[in-house]
């Protein structure tokens, strides 16, 4: 009796020392890949053809007039610093949201199609109807909900199936695919930098009217995911465990994915389907922080560093400018592959 | 009789089709391939008479009209033997792979082999119509049995999901290589950019000439491969039961198929789906006897990229869509359908 009342607050200690660890290695490690951001953020406005010292770039941002700086830093680097990191946010968000509410590190809207989609609408709002920037988000995300919509549809058959919904995906992404190249082939004067852009994510030539709207779309429905992380995490649990948890699953799940598929919309239509930076952002994100909290915030860091760093990888690491898909593609595909085969090595329900 | 994980028991009537059926569905597919040639010789972006077309196909190109379907001839053999090439290719590997989603475009073969003749032009120089082949094949060949490999680790073997995932990342991978490759150079870009969505708007009666004796080698070894295919669909355990060298007649078939997939992408760029619906289609029509599916899939192939090259020409005119594209659109609604009609725990 007496030995009972003795263990069971040293349990409960135990317990809550190793929660309070934990939350402590995950703030640190979130502050570290903070302070990283920060870091990339930085560089990319100080490094490229020309250096500008930290003080000057300071100023620019401060508002004042420095010769040649104010051009290159002001006008050039920094709207492409901010989409970067902005749309690298947006992915990592809205790409683990969807993995978190699906179950699946497969299920990211660039391989189930809904990136392709959000692309084949902005590049067909540009090239055949030429709307203007507000617009084109406006079709990105119409067409972004109307694929989601439809390969849920698709994949409902007794119940919604993890991997059916995938392989429909797939296909869904493929169609999607060739119509944008098919809208890209009738362009009058073919343009092989705005091409990349539609077909793998870049981010040259980026003025302040292409940032803009995605940093607000960001503060306005990155808070709104970030809400409803805790639900789904219980969601994580199964829909019915949540449901009797107190989670109103299908409202939730609304959402999550009108939230999700407008952050990848405003990003897509911006930037392009910057490839793979939604897929991997969350895998990424989860071998870092490790099991247990949520995942949403981790995995938009984490895809805002890889957009920076690719970016400004592909601008300058090489001979020739890369746009940043390309870099994130050539990185990204190896990582999935691997995902597959050590998936597939541990016999997991892929 | 067929295998877990492939497709719901088919009827017995659907399996073994009276003889006579066949050689019905054969004159109409040979009939259908004929008509559709004409068509595609026929019809274009400039409305030709009748004069004109017969005069061109007696070899004549004095008016416009005439030279505009002369250069409608060669093109539309390149679609029908390309063509026929996917076709048999997707059914060989669907038979190899006793998996219903096998098509060369999604299990990025065709990617591979995109990848290996973008790196050999602007690394190596490449510049002779054979070699492109040859360096085509390799790399078609080296991204199927890396793709079947990942795609077979793992409990329950090569099932169509991690086949067809396996595939689509290694599709991705490859295709992010080649802007990688491609981009820098300009001169290679741009004549790339029209191959890589995949064409036959380029054909020539040279390379034709050049591609055909690799696709009658491919042809020939995956229809020898018939009657082991036949085999394989009963499972491997039983296959080898019935005297059958499983390892060879995987192999030998993945031969064949790669072969053909990897000379019609070399010489008209990546197109998906052809391999994939044409099969399924000729299932229904044939049964499943790979001694008939296989040449009923060749022509059924020719048929279906003839066609699509003939769409892409007249519904946007005076502009042309691309084949892969059209075939993208059409192949894609059917890819989903079958994954629909496929039980989940087979999946």
């Amino acid at each position: 009796m007496s030995a009972e009342t003795v263990t069971r607050p040293a349990a409960a200690d135990a317990l809550a020392r190793g929660r309070g660890r934990r939350a402590a290695r995950r703030r640190v490690l979130l502050g570290v890949l903070a302070l990283l951001i920060a870091a990339a953020f930085a560089t990319t406005l100080m490094v490229g053809r020309t250096f500008y010292p930290p003080g000057e770039v300071m100023r620019v941002i401060l508002g004042e007039q420095v010769p040649g700086a104010s051009f290159t830093v002001g006008t050039l680097r920094l709207p492409r610093a901010v989409l970067a990191a902005a749309a690298g946010l947006c992915f990592g968000l809205g790409g683990v949201s969807f993995q978190t509410m699906l179950r699946n590190p497969l299920a990211s809207p660039d391989i189930i199609g809904i990136s392709s989609g959000a692309s084949a609408a902005a590049a067909f709002a540009i090239v055949v109807l030429s709307l203007g920037d507000f617009e084109v988000s406006v079709f990105a995300i119409v067409a972004g909900l109307g694929v989601a919509m439809l390969i849920y549809l698709l994949a409902f058959k007794d119940g919604v199936a993890g991997t059916r919904l995938i392989l429909i995906g797939i296909g869904i992404a493929a169609m999607l695919d060739s119509v944008t190249s098919y809208v890209l082939s009738r362009a009058a004067e073919w343009d092989l930098q705005e091409a990349m852009r539609w077909l793998t994510g870049s981010l040259n030539g980026t003025t302040w009217d292409e940032a803009v709207p995605v940093a607000l779309a960001l503060a306005v429905l990155g808070p709104l995911l970030l809400s409803r992380s805790r639900d789904l995490s219980m969601m994580q649990l199964g829909d019915d465990t949540a449901a009797a948890l107190g989670v109103r699953v299908e409202r939730t799940r609304i959402i999550v994915i009108v939230a999700a598929v407008g952050l990848i919309a405003f990003a897509t239509a911006a930037a392009g389907p910057i490839a793979f930076v939604a897929f991997l952002s969350g895998p990424i994100a989860a071998r870092i922080v490790g099991p247990g909290g949520s995942l949403l915030v981790p995995a938009a860091l984490v895809g805002a560093l890889l957009v920076l760093v690719a970016d400004f990888c592909g601008q300058y690491a090489f001979g020739t400018r890369f746009p940043v898909g390309v870099v994130t593609g050539v990185l990204g595909a190896p990582y999935l592959v691997y995902l597959i085969v050590r998936t597939n090595r541990a016999g997991g329900s892929l | 009789m067929t295998p877990v994980g492939t497709a719901p028991a088919p009827d017995p009537a659907a399996v073994r089709r009276p003889v006579r059926v066949r050689i019905l569905w054969l004159l109409a597919a040979l009939l259908a391939l004929a008509l559709l040639m004409l068509a595609s010789v026929a019809l274009g972006s400039r409305n030709v008479g009748i004069a004109d077309i017969t005069a061109a196909l007696a070899g004549t190109d004095a008016t416009l009209e005439q030279a505009a379907v002369a250069k409608r001839i060669p093109r539309t053999l390149l679609a029908v033997v390309v063509g026929a090439a996917l076709g048999l290719s997707g059914a060989v590997m669907q038979g190899v792979t006793r998996n219903p989603l096998a098509d060369p475009g999604i299990l990025g073969v065709n990617m591979g082999a995109s990848l290996a003749v973008v790196t050999g032009i602007v690394f190596f120089g490449l510049a002779a119509p054979t070699s492109y082949i040859w360096v085509a094949i390799a790399g078609a060949a080296a991204a199927a049995a890396f793709v079947y490999t990942v795609g077979a680790l793992g409990r329950g073997g090569a099932t169509p999901l991690k086949l067809a995932l396996a595939g689509a990342a290694t599709s991705a991978a490859a295709a992010s290589l080649v802007s990688a490759v491609a981009l820098p150079r300009n001169d290679v870009a741009g004549g790339f950019r029209l191959w890589q969505v995949g064409g036959v708007g380029g054909a020539s009666y040279d390379g034709i000439a050049h591609v055909l004796p690799f696709l009658a080698a491919g042809a020939a070894i995956s229809l020898l491969s018939a009657r082991s295919l036949n085999a394989l669909a009963l499972g491997d355990e039983l296959a080898a039961g019935l005297g059958e060298r499983v390892a060879l007649a995987r192999g030998g078939g993945a031969l064949g198929a790669v072969t053909l997939c990897g000379a019609a992408t070399a010489v008209t760029g990546p197109i998906g789906f052809v391999g994939l619906v044409v099969p399924h289609a000729c299932r229904l029509l044939v049964g499943v006897d790979h001694r008939w599916l296989l040449p009923f899939s060749a022509l059924l192939g020719a048929s279906l990229l003839t066609a699509a090259d003939v769409v892409g020409r007249v519904v946007a005119r005076p502009e042309e869509v691309a084949v892969g594209i059209v075939t993208a659109l059409i192949g894609a609604p059917f890819f989903i359908y079958i994954v629909r009609r496929q039980q989940v725990r087979s999946l």
